[in-house]
């Protein structure tokens, strides 16, 4: 998008390969934890241009780089490392956007130990190359000296595309869409653009000033957006094609329904669903209640469970936290190793006083006499063979029944996916569980012209895996607007 | 940003608003519901939608002050505007030639009544209306149900106008005369649809309620406007707003609405005293204003 980045040339590093090896990970400064617990502002601080510099000497230049190979949109690590050793840290960002256009997200809440950082072959040595740090250092560095000036975009194509849902996956296809000339329209259903990205995730571990700034870059790059759209209703996927001149739809509306346990008790004042409670919290701003108006219980001195053990469940039981929660835990039915929040999020979580139980499961919430939860009825658990997902099992131990009080329950154990788009799209051919059905490469669906991806897809995963089938979707509508092949 | 078109009270607490939504407005079908963010800290609350203009791009909403956010809607006036709106929200009711309808509305749940009733007019149902209030300033589109109703039926707590009582106690007369009904859509308090499932469970007469909820999103995203359908968690915003009122369980429902009772009487308070702020007049910008010669 910005300055075009020089060819890959010899590295400037200075550091020779075995000394590399000896050179410890650069810290992330971060608030301290028993003063971050008690309010919303972002905990990690980012690292300085030294810091930064520091950490990228670090990077062994491999000649065949696993972080990349591993990297759900390619992002070309090494180079844009290289270019942080050089000092020059907005062709870094450059580097970044060409594969990624939402580098401050993904720097912020990329499961990394899954993807580059997993694959780096620092891990053998110790500690991985800082490489969210790094990408979150460069894209907060391009987004205080960005200037709409240097956007270069490639000629119009004279292509509409409407993009169904502004969440990961659909930035991402508008992201690049955009950069190869077409005309990009984003309709939102919430008041504000972002989808999971706003309303999920909270504001101590992804502030909404960097979600705006980067759609800012967005809009500058000349995407549109329009909130207050629920594609389905307000408008449907064929009028969009038939009445409103799009070429082309991409359909990426998230796994949004949540999932209840169906136990006793679900309904009792003090039971929310994780969707419900953090949009409360990050969406609606109800913890700056009554200065916002969406009002949510009183968690001051109150005990706080949250079932799950997902990034969700720890962005919840953090939330209750910070709103006051005397005790806050997570009730989880398998061991903590099984628990798929990134590693960075359970430390923080422990640092700042929030309490595991693992290998518990609830099995009905128990009723105060006035509708109020009082408390929930668990049950411990012990782990079994494996099943379908490659985690063992948990399998309940007889007789272990015990009652945890508690005045407010948060279930985060999951999401399926939202009927509305399916339900009104004649011919768009869904799973049994009602997830859309595309094409792994080019996210084409069973109608002609309309592509999906994300969530709606795969169902509920992770921002980089939705971002990923963002991009190949961009490159599937790509191929199809410009052949008329489908 | 939508604009208010035209705003009107049709009774004490009652307002009309015509809002252009041009989107809305084409696809609006009875049964279906907004949901309006007023200002940049406000909430989102469910309301009813009375009509649509496709032609003109608007939609009519009606709006009964209750809590801050009601209180504050009612105070725009025409040329003002609310920041969002979205919809049309929720299944559209369903509309064929049952053959008798009965279709009760409880204060302003008549709004939300009215064009589901005109629709099933129009499909060739007999349409009998029973619509009601606390007195006779607060029972709302009486012409407008006449309309398209065979008949209509009114009644008041204090008699002030049609029969006094209940609009139950006229269903009540219905049954006991032996009038065929084929179907009872009831729309009002809880309390009111709660006694319209009781009454026509014993008869076995299919009867439809118009469930609100608390709110969020309306999508089927959050989950807080669950209801318990015959043991099942169903969503209002989705899979309602209209349940079948023999399977709803309404205890649950009244419980669910009373959760943030505390939160919702303090913001009015707080709201209430802000306004009486600033209708208080300020002596020093009196004199101001009368040396600028401004009144």
């Amino acid at each position: 998008m910005s300055t075009p980045t020089p060819p890959t040339r010899k590295s400037s590093n200075p550091v020779p390969n075995k000394e590399r090896i000896k050179m410890p990970r650069q810290h992330m400064p971060e608030q301290l934890p028993q003063i971050r617990a008690h309010k919303f502002t972002e905990v990690n601080l980012g690292y300085s241009a030294e810091l930064a510099r520091q950490e990228a000497l670090r990077c062994l230049e491999c000649a065949k780089p696993t972080c990349t190979r591993d990297c759900p949109v390619g992002v070309k690590v090494k180079d844009f490392v290289q270019l942080i050793v050089d000092g020059d840290f907005m062709a870094a960002a450059a580097k970044i956007r060409e594969d990624n256009v939402l580098p401050a997200i993904t720097g912020r809440v990329c499961p990394q130990e899954d993807h580059c950082e997993g694959a780096c072959l620092l891990c053998k040595k110790g500690e991985s190359l800082g490489i969210g740090y790094l990408e979150r250092f460069v894209a907060d560095y391009e987004q205080q000296h960005f200037d709409a000036k240097n956007i270069v975009k490639a000629p119009p194509t004279g292509k509409k595309i409407a993009i169904v849902g502004s969440g990961p996956s659909g930035l991402t296809a508008a992201g690049d869409l955009v950069q190869k000339g077409h005309h990009v329209h984003v309709f939102e259903a919430l008041h504000e653009v972002g989808g999971v990205l706003v309303y999920g995730i909270p504001e101590f571990r992804l502030p909404k000033k960097i979600i705006r700034e980067q759609v800012d870059i967005m809009r500058a790059m000349g995407v549109e957006f329009e909130t207050d759209v629920v594609v389905g209703r307000t408008v449907t996927i064929d009028e969009l094609l038939e009445e409103e001149g799009f070429d082309a739809v991409f359909i990426g509306t998230g796994a949004g329904l949540p999932q209840f346990m169906g136990i006793p008790g679900e309904h009792l004042n003090g039971v929310y669903s994780a969707n419900e409670f953090l949009t409360r919290i990050n969406l609606m701003h109800s913890y700056e209640f009554p200065k916002y108006d969406e009002p949510i219980v009183d968690f001051r001195g109150k005990n706080v469970a949250v079932i799950g053990g997902g990034n969700t469940a720890l962005d919840a039981i953090r939330s209750a936290l910070r709103l006051g929660a005397g005790k806050a835990f997570i009730l989880y039915r398998r061991s903590e190793a099984e628990m798929p929040a990134r590693i960075e999020e359970v430390k923080h979580a422990r640092q700042e006083g929030i309490e595991f139980q693992v290998l518990t499961a609830p099995l009905e919430f128990l009723d105060d006499g006035k509708g109020w939860l009082a408390g929930a009825r668990c049950q411990k658990m012990e782990l079994g063979e494996p099943d379908s997902s490659g985690r063992r099992r948990p399998v309940p131990i007889e007789g272990s029944e015990y009652v945890v009080p508690l005045s407010v329950a948060v279930i985060a154990i999951g999401t399926t996916a939202n009927p509305i788009v399916q339900s009104t799209t004649p011919g768009l051919n869904t799973t049994k569980r009602g997830y859309i059905q595309a094409d792994e490469n080019t996210q084409r669906t069973s109608r002609k012209g309309v592509f999906a991806g994300g969530d709606i897809v795969t169902g509920g995963a992770t921002v980089i895996l939705a971002m990923g089938a963002g991009r190949r979707a961009a490159k599937g509508i790509h191929e199809y607007l410009m052949s008329g092949a489908w | 940003m939508f604009k208010i078109v035209h705003a009107q009270f049709i009774a004490p607490g009652i307002k009309r608003f015509v809002i252009e939504a041009p989107r809305i407005a084409r696809k609006q079908r009875p049964g279906q519901f907004v949901i309006v963010r007023v200002n940049e800290k406000g909430e989102r609350i469910p309301l009813t939608i009375e009509k649509s203009d496709p032609e003109k791009g608007t939609v009519n909403i009606v709006v009964q002050s209750i809590g801050k956010t009601t209180n504050l809607l009612n105070s725009l006036e025409t040329g003002g505007t609310i920041l969002d709106i979205v919809g049309p929200l929720g299944k559209p009711s369903e509309i064929e030639n049952f053959g008798t309808v009965v279709v009760m509305g409880g204060g302003v749940g008549t709004a939300m009544a009215y064009p589901t009733a005109s629709a099933l007019k129009q499909a060739g149902n007999r349409v009998i209306t029973i619509i009601g209030g606390r007195n006779k300033d607060l029972v709302i589109l009486e012409p407008e149900m006449r309309e398209v109703s065979d008949t209509v039926f009114v009644t008041t707590d204090d008699g002030s106008s049609g029969d006094k009582g209940l609009v139950t106690d006229r269903l009540r007369q219905l049954l006991e005369n032996g009038t065929r009904i084929d179907l009872v859509l009831a729309v009002g308090p809880i309390p009111m649809m709660r006694a319209v499932a009781d009454m026509t469970r014993k008869e076995h007469i299919r009867t439809l309620v118009s469930l609100n909820p608390i709110m969020i999103d309306g999508t089927g995203m959050c989950g807080g406007c669950r209801v318990l359908v015959e043991g099942k968690s169903e969503f209002a915003c989705v899979d309602g707003p209209e349940f079948d009122a023999h399977r709803v369980d309404f205890a649950i429902l009244v419980q669910r609405n009373t959760m943030y009772r505390d939160a919702e009487k303090r913001s009015l308070e707080e709201y209430k005293r802000e306004v009486e702020q600033k209708q208080t007049p300020n002596p020093a910008e009196e004199v101001a204003c009368a040396l600028e010669g401004k009144r």
